[in-house]
């Protein structure tokens, strides 16, 4: 039986490797680390993109509910009478966004505002070769600089965005774009502050290596996912709440508030350049949920150990959804903060507490044959949770009240 | 020389040229950050991964940003009837000179037919063991300067009091 | 295999190119480019010089590179910061037309 399950587990592995052995014969010797790249390259270019379509079905109809309305719930299979429960409305709006007119403003700059999109979608799509999706299913394993890889990637789509604002001459794409650097940069540094931690503790910067950090079983049955330590638990927070500004998701979503600024940076940009905006946005989502379920959840490791007959990338896949179905809550949930709220939530609250969260981590990590577990926890979580409270108020304090100067 | 350092070499050359000689700021900003990704390719083709993916953290993802950051902030500094450089005659044969000094000692130096040796063992452990042992000076050193440069930085570019007001 | 003659020529190439703005461009911030070219150009040496040295495993040039990495971020955010408080000031960030001393 246990055979089954690791032949289950390790299929995509197999699969890659015996079609690998049957090339070899057939192929001159140069192409085949092409065909292996190939290889490895092509379920990541049909899963998520198609992971994407989905999302905006299931984003539509979730936040349709929230707000007490059904969503899209007509488009089915073409020329037929069934419905799909609305599934098939991604095809309806590939299709609108393909054949949609390109307008580009007569006086933008043509060449950069060509190459914007396709300056954010390579990074984005290269970000996905650090991510280990399986039990030795990681297309890029860089022992030494996986989660440096990561981040460098990350930090350069920060520039087609001021590419996309700055070529589009329309101050609305200028005022949108400004505001997501400077949120992106902003926000970048506690990202990246939360997930040292982990560095830390796991010793080591490759991403596979980390979850193998997590693998080690507790009471007989449970994995030790770094979300199961004080400073796991309030970092995967830290890291998640930058993600979401990273990604430029409500209630961080002011580059492209509607109300405000029209659409942001890719107000100029319609048709095909606005569909690759738009899905590079949601890769990035999906990366930045896959990084952290990667460092703080885990990996593709199960929570129990008597559910490891699962395949690996079921659980990574699992996860990943849980977390997206998470954003679209928080998305129907939390209204949109000001540009003033954004940025001093990002200097004065989370970069304190995440550099508080690395001491902890930190001592965490030197007493762990000194000191005996329970301490252990209520210290760690005490030295989190006085200075969670004082900054909290300190920010609560700042904010203030709101005066309504015009509906008084 | 191999076909992919040509190809390094030539986009970063290629892509400097166009920082220093285009006429639009962004443009020339949009080529420096070619020149950065090549150079960071260069890194990973002599081994250096860490220094490769930090130069792209470090040089697109910040030191790009605060060039366009200063361009926008500084607009219409270049009106469109004036030369974008003063006379080449200045600048251009220094330029040439010093190459031709450089090139012809790399050319006669026997170090410049070296070639590498073996992939050498670094890992990021001992780099980072380095950073606190034999270089925890210098460390310390450069976090101080670099409190030191953002503090400046914030105080050189906020406005006067008088302005605000 | 490139012989570290390649990497050194390109690296002089770069700085030349660098100097070649710095010395001929009008706008401040063209000059801050061509300087950081320069620097660029003197990392690139460090790493060569290491990749092809007897004794890599010392990682003596990766250090220096890294320093000069955050040196070069420092130098360029009080650069810019530079450049902009002249720009107020004078209202226009060409080099040559700021020349007062005084106020």
């Amino acid at each position: 039986m246990a055979e089954v399950f690791q032949a289950i587990d390790q299929f995509p592995v197999t699969l890659k490797t015996w079609l690998l052995g049957h090339a070899a014969g057939v192929m001159p010797e140069w192409a085949l680390p092409l065909l292996s790249a190939a290889l490895s390259i092509t379920p990541i270019l049909a899963v998520f993109p198609l992971l994407f379509a989905l999302t905006t079905v299931i984003e539509r109809k979730g936040l349709g509910r929230i707000q007490n309305r059904r969503g899209p719930n007509r488009v089915g299979i073409p020329l037929t009478n069934i419905r799909l429960a609305g599934f098939g409305q991604f095809i309806a709006d590939g299709i609108k966004s393909l054949t949609k007119e390109d307008i580009v403003p007569r006086s933008a700059d043509k060449v950069v505002h060509f190459l914007a999109p396709i300056a954010l979608l390579i990074p984005v799509l290269l970000t996905y070769s650090v991510l280990p999706f399986g039990r030795n299913m990681v297309p890029l394993d860089l022992p030494q600089t996986g989660l440096l890889f990561f981040f460098a990637l990350g930090a350069s789509t920060e520039l087609s965005v001021f590419m996309a604002g700055w070529s589009s001459r329309n101050k609305y794409s200028l005022l949108g774009a400004m505001r997501a650097i400077a949120q992106m940069v902003s926000y970048e540094i506690p990202l990246i502050l939360s997930a040292l931690t982990v560095v830390m503790i796991a010793g080591t910067l490759s991403l596979s290596g980390i979850v193998e950090s997590q693998a080690e079983v507790r009471f007989g049955f449970l994995h030790s996912w770094h979300l199961f330590t004080p400073w796991g638990l309030v970092g995967f927070f830290l890291f998640l709440t930058a993600a979401a500004a990273e990604a430029n998701r409500t209630p961080f979503d002011l580059p492209e508030a509607e109300s405000e600024i029209i659409a942001g940076y890719f107000t100029e940009y319609s048709g095909f350049k606005f569909a690759i905006f738009f899905l590079a946005e949601y890769l990035g989502l999906f990366a930045m949920c896959g990084l952290g379920i990667t460092l703080f959840l885990g990996g593709w490791l199960p929570p129990f150990k008597f559910l490891g007959f699962i395949p690996s990338w079921c659980w990574f896949l699992g996860k990943l959804v849980a977390l997206i179905l998470l954003f679209i809550w928080l998305r129907g949930t939390l209204p949109r903060l000001r540009t003033d709220q954004l940025m001093g939530f990002a200097w004065k609250f989370l970069l304190p507490m995440t550099l508080i969260n690395l001491f902890v981590a930190g001592l965490w990590h030197l007493s762990v044959t000194s000191v005996p577990m329970t301490v252990r926890w209520i210290g760690g979580f005490a030295l989190l949770a006085i200075p969670y409270w004082l900054l909290g108020r300190g920010f609560e304090a700042k904010v203030g009240k709101r005066e309504y100067r015009f509906a008084n | 020389m191999t076909l992919s350092f040509a190809i390094l070499a030539g986009l970063t050359v290629g892509s400097a040229v166009a920082a220093m000689s285009l006429r639009n700021l962004v443009h020339c900003a949009l080529g420096l950050v070619l020149t950065f990704a090549g150079l960071a390719g260069l890194y990973l083709q002599l081994n250096a991964e860490f220094v490769g993916f930090t130069q792209i953290l470090v040089y697109v993802g910040a030191v790009a940003i605060l060039i366009v950051f200063a361009i926008l902030l500084t607009r219409g500094t270049e009106p469109a009837n004036e030369p974008a450089a003063v006379s080449p005659w200045a600048g251009l044969p220094v330029a040439v000179l010093a190459f031709l000094a450089m090139a012809a000692a790399v050319l006669a130096s026997p170090v410049g037919k070296r070639l590498a040796a073996p992939v050498p063992e670094v890992s990021v452990k001992t780099l980072g063991q380095k950073l606190m042992t034999d270089y925890v000076l210098p460390l310390e050193v450069l976090a101080l300067l670099l409190t030191a440069a953002m503090l400046g930085a914030v105080i050189i570019a906020m406005k006067d009091k008088e302005d605000l007001q | 295999m490139t012989p570290l003659s390649g990497y050194l020529l390109v690296s002089a190439l770069l700085f030349c190119i660098g100097l070649a703005g710095a010395l001929t461009r009008r706008n401040a911030i063209m000059v801050l480019i061509g300087i950081e070219l320069m620097l660029n150009a003197a990392n690139l040496n460090f790493i060569a010089f290491w990749r092809f040295s007897e004794h890599p495993e010392t990682q003596t040039g990766l250090m220096f590179a890294l320093f000069s990495i955050a040196i070069a971020a420092a130098e360029a955010a009080v650069g810019l910061a530079l450049i902009i408080t002249i720009y107020r000031h004078f209202r226009t960030a060409n080099v040559d037309k700021v020349e007062a001393m005084k106020g």
